[in-house]
């Protein structure tokens, strides 16, 4: 059984996840107003946001089932147990074995799945809209992100997230075209799951556009409160599992206070580089009409197949 | 796994891998000057590996057919086609017979198909790079798929030019290139079919207007 440290480690980790999670979304926007030479935001926004969804009351439909009171609590308990498995700061981590690599995908759609059923439960056609599109988005999304995992499986012979962080974090320094691939379909997959720029804009409200803002625009309050925070927890947590399957180096295995503050200082550096790198993206490109959605998502596919082929024929060689 | 092989030959499997996904850009492409660059960045990456592998083999002959692929498909043909579509005023989009995920699903069970295929083959190599050579059948195949899906006459005669960088790569990884007089050979058949076609391409816009290959299919004029 995992000893003492690593579960006080496993608590950390999780409170890490909570309170830097709306940092980096801020730290997101903040860079995103920067490149468009707008005056940014404090990078702090996003609690503000937060509490003062938290105080205002929840005004609900009259035909509102338990359903749709229930979803909130079930998305952000989704990404708060992803963001748990995902390892950040350190690869021994007692809830590790409780989803693998194909199970935390599994977590991710049960999500969505309830998002968007809270969609469609109201009866109003915008939510209805939004929870459609998200699904299309999600079913070409979901088996691109499964190869992206197969391919990393396949290298270190094993789907459990901590072993494939391990195997690709100690290896000798070796050049793997395949998980140059795999990085390539994993961001586009990963654009697409969270709703940003080049399939749909997080801070759109008009009507032809918008996906993720469609389905969530009859909550309020406390429940807006927790569905936005669970977005951006679910950034936080492809962002980590981005920088641990393909920039793995600063994650340790042992538990010292010395080493934990070593990953946390190389995680710190490599998510603000990641989110203004975010950042650069979503300012560089445009937004998809939603009918070239699918072949984003299909480029991502066959990106991630591609590496999975040329993980066979070059890195196998005897 | 990757971690015993030498650098070089890991190297060469990056640029492999940069050949495959450029066949593939090419195959999704659109714009018809994004694939000249295309078609100019996988000249580059031909170059580049040409020159890993007479590096690590010590063939001279290699150094040679490096500077002639890099004159000829990083500069001197992309120039005429760049000259040639400025000429021609044709600057539309590409137009494709089959929509692009599909020709991609299409392209992947291809690469599928040329992997297999070479497995055996490579096996017999004693080449270095004898793995690459499934990359190099697949990048044929990827050229030959984006000519049939093309049905404009410059797309495809970027995908016949994409063809032979394929065989290229395919020479280089199966037995270290051809014959030097071989190479010259076929490095001027290229250059001129290029300016042959380019011809073709002015006889062929002011017969039908038009750079549709389609209407070469009708003999007699209604």
């Amino acid at each position: 059984m995992s000893s003492a440290p690593a579960l006080v480690l496993q608590f950390l980790e999780l409170i890490l996840a909570l309170l830097a999670a709306p940092l980096l979304t801020g730290w997101v926007n903040q860079c995103r107003a920067w490149l468009g030479n707008r005056s940014a935001p404090p990078l702090t926004q996003f609690y503000r946001q937060l509490a003062k969804l938290f105080e205002k009351e929840v005004v609900l439909a009259d035909n509102a089932s338990s359903l749709f009171r229930a979803a909130p609590y079930v998305i952000f308990a989704c990404m708060a147990l992803a963001s748990m498995i995902v390892p950040t700061l350190s690869t021994d981590l007692p809830f590790a074995p409780a989803a693998d690599a194909i199970a935390l995908v599994g977590i991710f759609a049960l999500a969505r799945v309830f998002a968007a059923l809270a969609g469609m439960d109201i009866g109003t056609s915008f939510g209805t809209m939004g929870a459609r599109r998200e699904m299309l988005i999600g079913f070409l999304a979901e088996p691109a992100l499964l190869m992206v995992f197969f391919t990393a499986s396949l290298i270190s012979h094993s789907t459990s997230l901590s072993t494939i962080v391990e195997t690709l974090g100690q290896r000798e320094f070796a050049i793997y075209p395949s998980l140059a691939f795999a990085g390539v379909a994993f961001t586009m997959v990963s654009l697409a799951e969270n709703a940003r720029i080049p399939v749909d804009n997080p801070t759109t409200h008009l009507e032809l556009t918008m996906i993720h803002e469609a389905m969530i625009l009859e909550y309020s309050g406390r429940h807006l409160a927790l569905i936005e925070w669970a977005a951006s927890l679910k950034l936080y947590a492809y962002s980590c599992l981005g920088l641990a399957l393909f920039f793995p180096w600063g994650i340790p295995e042992t538990t010292g206070p010395l080493s934990m503050l070593v990953a946390l200082s190389s995680l710190v550096l490599k998510l603000a580089i990641g989110g203004f790198l975010l950042a650069l993206i979503e300012t560089l490109s445009a937004k998809l009409r939603i009918f070239r959605a699918p072949e984003f998502l299909g480029t991502a596919f066959m990106l991630a197949v591609l590496a999975m082929l040329v993980h066979q024929l070059l890195e196998t060689a005897t | 796994m990757n971690g015993h092989l030498p650098l070089y030959a890991q190297v060469i499997n990056l640029l492999a891998a940069m050949l495959l996904l450029l066949s593939f850009a090419m195959l999704a492409q659109r714009r018809i000057l994004s694939l000249i660059n295309l078609f100019m960045a996988q000249g580059m990456v031909l170059f580049a590996s040409t020159v890993v592998v007479a590096a690590a083999t010590g063939q001279h002959h290699l150094y040679w057919s490096a500077l002639l692929t890099l004159v000829l498909k990083v500069m001197l043909l992309p120039w005429i086609l760049h000259r040639l579509i400025r000429r021609l005023n044709v600057k539309w989009d590409v137009e494709t017979l089959i929509n692009i995920p599909t020709t991609m699903m299409i392209g992947l069970v291809l690469v599928i198909f040329s992997f297999n295929l070479a497995l055996p083959i490579s096996a017999l190599a004693g080449t270095i790079t004898r793995s690459t050579l499934g990359v190099a059948l697949a990048a044929v195949m990827l050229a030959f798929l984006m000519m049939i899906t093309r049905s404009k006459a410059v797309p495809q005669v970027i995908g016949f030019l994409a063809m032979e960088n394929g065989l290229f790569f395919a020479a280089t990884s199966a037995t270290y290139g051809m014959p030097m007089v071989v190479e010259l050979g076929i490095a001027l058949d290229v250059l001129v079919g290029m300016v042959i076609l380019g011809v073709f391409f002015f006889q062929i816009r002011e017969q039908f207007d038009s750079l549709d290959i389609r209407h070469l299919e009708q003999l007699k004029e209604d």
